[in-house]
């Protein structure tokens, strides 16, 4: 890593004097050259360049002129980032250069996509899905740079591991409260109160992925030394298996009550991930798969609505399932859109995203898709694994456990994430209903994964500033 | 822990492998398959917004895309849209196009293969893709002629130059107007399909090439005649007894010449006179002794029984076979189960015009890309040689007599030799006749082979001959083309 070396004589000289004071420490670090800020700068201006560009290209596309009101919209944006870059500059000047850059690109395309999508369905105002894209996208990096701002250091957070269980587990039922839980699409996940709603889910996996992290960090003994061998491999005792079962009952509800696969998933996911990483022990593993099959076989049998996805997923183009209410229409549509866009794509404003139900929110991928082609998606596939690779990154580099864990699950709850969601429209599984990270419309998802973002800037900038004395493994 | 990570982000990896995978399949890999999906509306929209090609005739459009306000960005819009129907055809919703905008549907919408690399400059050159033009070779005042000539009959005319296989002109009547089909909303076309559809005249038929296929009556002769001499058993001169009826074997019914009487004065007739005043009886003893299975072998070569597309699909005539005698007696006159394409009488008399040798009917001059550059243009092409050369000689100055001295005299043009054939073909009792001419001019040096098709009796019912309807109208064509 050759980055480490200049981070280290970077960050030698608040580290090794007596603490500074935020003042001082303000001035050194404008003064000390931050190269990996540098770095950050000119990737996000070539972002800023991408972003704006897409948004223009979409009503060139689209309708022939570039109406200038919307160039608004990309500005808000860049705006933004640069305020957070220059906040890292002071708060977190060795975080990650390339997180911000990445994320920038994402949520600047998919503002694009839905401006777009917006325009073939003539809305305007905040009716325009696009309008409210762009201020929730102005919300939620005001909310990362907040977090950024006041999380100085994230082991703060390991204290509050049993506080963010509660949130967590609060903000994944609240939606099945009466008066305030709704249910859209069939799935009710949202809290709303008038006509603003929100998806409390998508900030309980911040939370969920806290207290994993905490709880493991402190429980990884008793889960990981203990145990029966059997085929050579150790398996837990019965008293251990408490959380695991909590989380797989908690799994489960979401199932069955909120009627979501995608959520369901990647919950169980992202914790059976974080358990195997604590513990080492691939028994972990073997035993939560089982139980998720094992309720997803059960689940497919009993509730239809499973069944149905399981159905349109596995014979997609039988015109009686495509018919359906519920079927493959959507999938298939879907299916076409990315077909029409081939290997290079129609060009940004030029396809017909707009015929496929929900192509601004769970079909935003056929709709970039499309518009993009192959080339495209190869693209922003590469962008969410070159982000995830850097979440990993502190896994690999971190030096305190809680800090590893929670950078690998933060990551890898994205990872599993795009792949529910890309995986379900290009059926490598079944199609569940969850948003595609900075991509998709939705406020609740922008600011959750703009959050991760946040934490994940903040983990880096600490790994880097850390003398590296001791490498494990 | 570094081991777990190791692994775990190779599960990541794994699974973005699958992501790449699986959107190559479907962008790449099955994307033609499910592009041709016809739930897949994203085509029919595309075939509509991107500026199709117009459809051109001597220089003048008479199909062509303009832009409008609504989400498929084009009108189709048919100039002379009932004249020129039964070619162009309609561009609808549905995808069955009719006529040239759907035989050339792909070059028109710019989907055609060999347009590839042109889509791909206009992408990089920024540039709307476009459809190609189609350049017809259909000659406008023919065309009309015809058009006119057939004034309100029933039927169908077919011009084609004989020397390239160029179809000069191409009329079916009664017509409809394209303009109400090429509509963007459903609704309105299934309505002026639906009307025209279950109308009883049938305007969506184009009868020049693919209507219900109609008995030939008296035009046969020329193939019974060519394939009599060509074979060599029989000369113009060989004659036949000439008796005013003919009882018809192993049965009890009569036949008789279109005159009620003998054919001509004489104790024999021969075949030249039998042609030119165009008898039965002595056609139905030659018929027999030339023999179905020659009879079939020279009307397969005209082109009966044979795949044609012009590129129009062409539905194939028909000679039937393994007939019993009195039914190839009947059918050597276009009877019994004769049943043709006015283009077919048109080819036939084509070949006989261009020395035996017939050449392929085609519509399409030319295919040019949006940049002028032609993708396709016609070379005239050989069909087949029906008959040799002295054949095609005999037949026109037994054809000529006809127009000059027999049963087609309505053909008459001053000045020039016209070689021609009527045709009065019955439909079965009571049914009004069907009335043809088929022939060419300048019979020394021929510029257009021509059919013409009147069904209906000519509004006459049984009371009227080919000479006295075809026969005009086919005048009016040989004299546009003639005066050019």
């Amino acid at each position: 890593m050759p980055q480490n070396s200049s981070a280290l004589t970077a960050g030698a000289p608040i580290e090794a004097g007596p603490r500074p004071t935020f003042t001082t420490s303000i001035r050194i670090r404008l003064r000390v050259p931050a190269r990996l800020r540098n770095v950050e700068f000119g990737l996000l201006l070539i972002a800023c360049i991408i972003a704006t560009g897409s948004i223009a290209l979409v009503q060139l596309g689209a309708t022939g002129t570039i109406d200038p009101s919307v160039l608004t919209y990309s500005a808000v944006l860049d705006l933004l980032v640069l305020v957070m870059h220059f906040t890292l500059r002071v708060v977190a000047a060795q975080a990650d250069p390339l997180i911000l850059p990445i994320i920038t690109v994402l949520n600047g395309l998919g503002i694009a996509e839905i401006c777009r999508i917006d325009l073939a369905k003539h809305v305007s105002g905040w009716d325009s899905a696009g309008v409210r894209q762009i201020v929730w996208t102005g919300m939620a990096i005001i909310i990362a740079i907040a977090t950024i701002i006041w999380i100085r250091n994230h082991r703060v957070l390991q204290r509050y591991s049993y506080i963010s269980m509660f949130v967590g587990i609060v903000l994944l039922l609240l939606p099945m409260l009466p008066l305030i839980g709704r249910t859209i699409n069939g799935a009710r996940l949202w809290v709303g109160i008038g006509s603003f709603t929100f998806q409390p889910g998508e900030l309980g996996k911040i939370a969920l992925a806290v207290f994993f992290a905490g709880y493991l960090v402190s429980a990884r003994d008793s889960l990981s030394m203990v145990g029966r061998r059997v085929l050579g491999m150790t398996f837990p005792r019965a008293r251990d298996l408490g959380p695991i079962l909590v989380v797989f009952a908690a799994s489960m509800i979401v199932l069955i009550f909120q009627r979501d696969l995608g959520t369901s998933l990647l919950y169980f996911g992202l914790f059976l991930v974080m358990l195997y990483v604590a513990t080492g022990r691939a028994s972990w593993i073997i035993l939560g798969v089982t139980m998720f099959i094992g309720g997803a076989l059960v689940a497919n049998q009993l509730l239809t609505y499973v069944h149905g996805r399981v159905e349109s997923w596995l014979d997609a183009f039988n015109p009686k399932i495509y018919d359906t209410s519920g079927g493959s229409y959507q999938l298939v549509q879907g299916l076409f859109g990315l077909a029409h866009g081939g290997l290079i794509g129609t060009g940004l404003g030029l396809g017909r995203p707009d015929l496929v139900p929900l192509a601004e929110s769970d079909y935003i991928i056929p709709s970039l898709g499309e518009e993009l082609g192959l080339v495209g998606i190869f693209a922003i596939l590469a962008l969410y694994l070159l982000f995830i690779s850097r979440g990993f990154r502190i896994g690999f580099a971190g030096q305190d456990d809680f800090g590893r864990l929670l950078g690998v699950g933060l990551s890898f709850v994205i990872a599993l994430q795009v792949f529910i969601v890309i995986g379900g429209v290009t059926r490598v599984i079944p199609l569940t209903g969850l948003t595609t990270p900075f991509l998709a419309a939705g406020g609740s998802s922008l600011v959750a994964n703009w959050i991760i973002a946040a934490l994940l800037l903040r983990l880096s900038d600490t790994v880097r500033n850390q003398p590296r004395a001791v490498i494990e493994g | 822990m570094n081991k777990e990570l190791k692994r775990v982000s190779t599960v990541v990896l794994v699974m973005f492998l699958a992501l790449f995978v699986s959107s190559t399949v479907i962008q790449v890999a099955q994307g033609d398959q499910l592009r041709a999906d016809p739930r897949n509306v994203r085509t029919l929209y595309d075939s509509y917004s991107t500026e199709r090609g117009p459809i051109v005739v001597g220089g003048s459009t008479i199909a062509e895309s303009k832009p409008v306000k609504d989400q498929y960005k084009f009108q189709r819009v048919y100039s002379h849209g009932k004249l020129y129907a039964p070619v162009t055809g309609y561009f609808t919703l549905n995808q069955q196009n009719p006529g040239i905008e759907g035989a050339l549907g792909q070059y028109l919408s710019g989907t055609a293969n060999d347009q590839f690399l042109n889509n791909l400059t206009s992408i990089v050159t920024g540039q709307k893709p476009k459809g190609a033009s189609v350049e017809l070779t259909i000659d406008p005042k023919v065309q009309l002629a015809a058009y006119n000539a057939l004034g309100s009959q029933r039927g169908a005319v077919v011009a084609i130059n004989p020397k390239t296989g160029a179809i000069l002109a191409m009329v079916s009547k009664p017509s409809y107007d394209p303009n109400a089909l090429a509509v963007h909303n459903g609704t309105d076309f299934f309505k002026s399909y639906n009307a025209l559809n279950a109308s009883k005249s049938q305007p969506l038929v184009n009868r020049a090439i693919a209507g219900d296929l109609y008995h030939p009556g008296s035009v046969f002769k020329l193939i019974v005649a060519s394939a009599a001499i060509d074979s060599g058993k029989f000369t113009a001169n060989s004659t036949f007894p000439n008796p005013a009826t003919l009882k018809l074997p192993q049965s009890n019914s009569y036949i008789a010449n279109s005159t009620e009487g003998t054919c001509g004065p004489s104790a024999k007739a021969s075949i030249a006179t039998a042609l030119r005043l165009s008898c039965n009886i002595p056609f139905a003893q030659l018929g027999r002794a030339v023999g179905e299975s020659t009879i079939a072998d020279y009307a397969t070569r005209f082109g009966f029984g044979q795949k044609l597309s012009i590129p129009l699909p062409v539905t194939p005539s028909i000679y039937p076979r393994g007939m019993d005698e009195p039914t190839l007696m009947l059918s050597s006159f276009g009877q019994a189960s004769d049943q043709v394409t006015p283009l077919q009488m048109a080819m036939v008399s084509s070949a006989i015009a261009n020395g035996g040798t017939l050449m392929k009917p085609n519509l399409v001059q030319k295919v040019l890309a949006p940049d002028l550059s032609p993708l396709q243009q016609l070379t005239p092409e050989v069909f087949s040689n029906p008959i040799s050369s002295g054949t095609a000689s005999t037949m026109t100055r037994l054809m000529i007599d006809d127009v000059a001295n027999g049963a087609a005299s309505n053909a008459t043009i001053g000045g020039v030799d016209v070689a021609g054939k009527t045709g009065t073909a019955e439909n079965g009792p009571g049914a009004p006749y069907t009335l043809w001419f088929t022939g060419f001019a300048p019979a020394n040096d021929p510029q257009v082979a021509v059919a013409v098709v009147v069904e209906n009796g000519g509004g006459f019912g049984q009371s009227s001959f080919g000479n006295a309807v075809a026969a005009p109208i086919a005048k009016k064509v040989l004299e546009a083309v003639l005066n050019k």
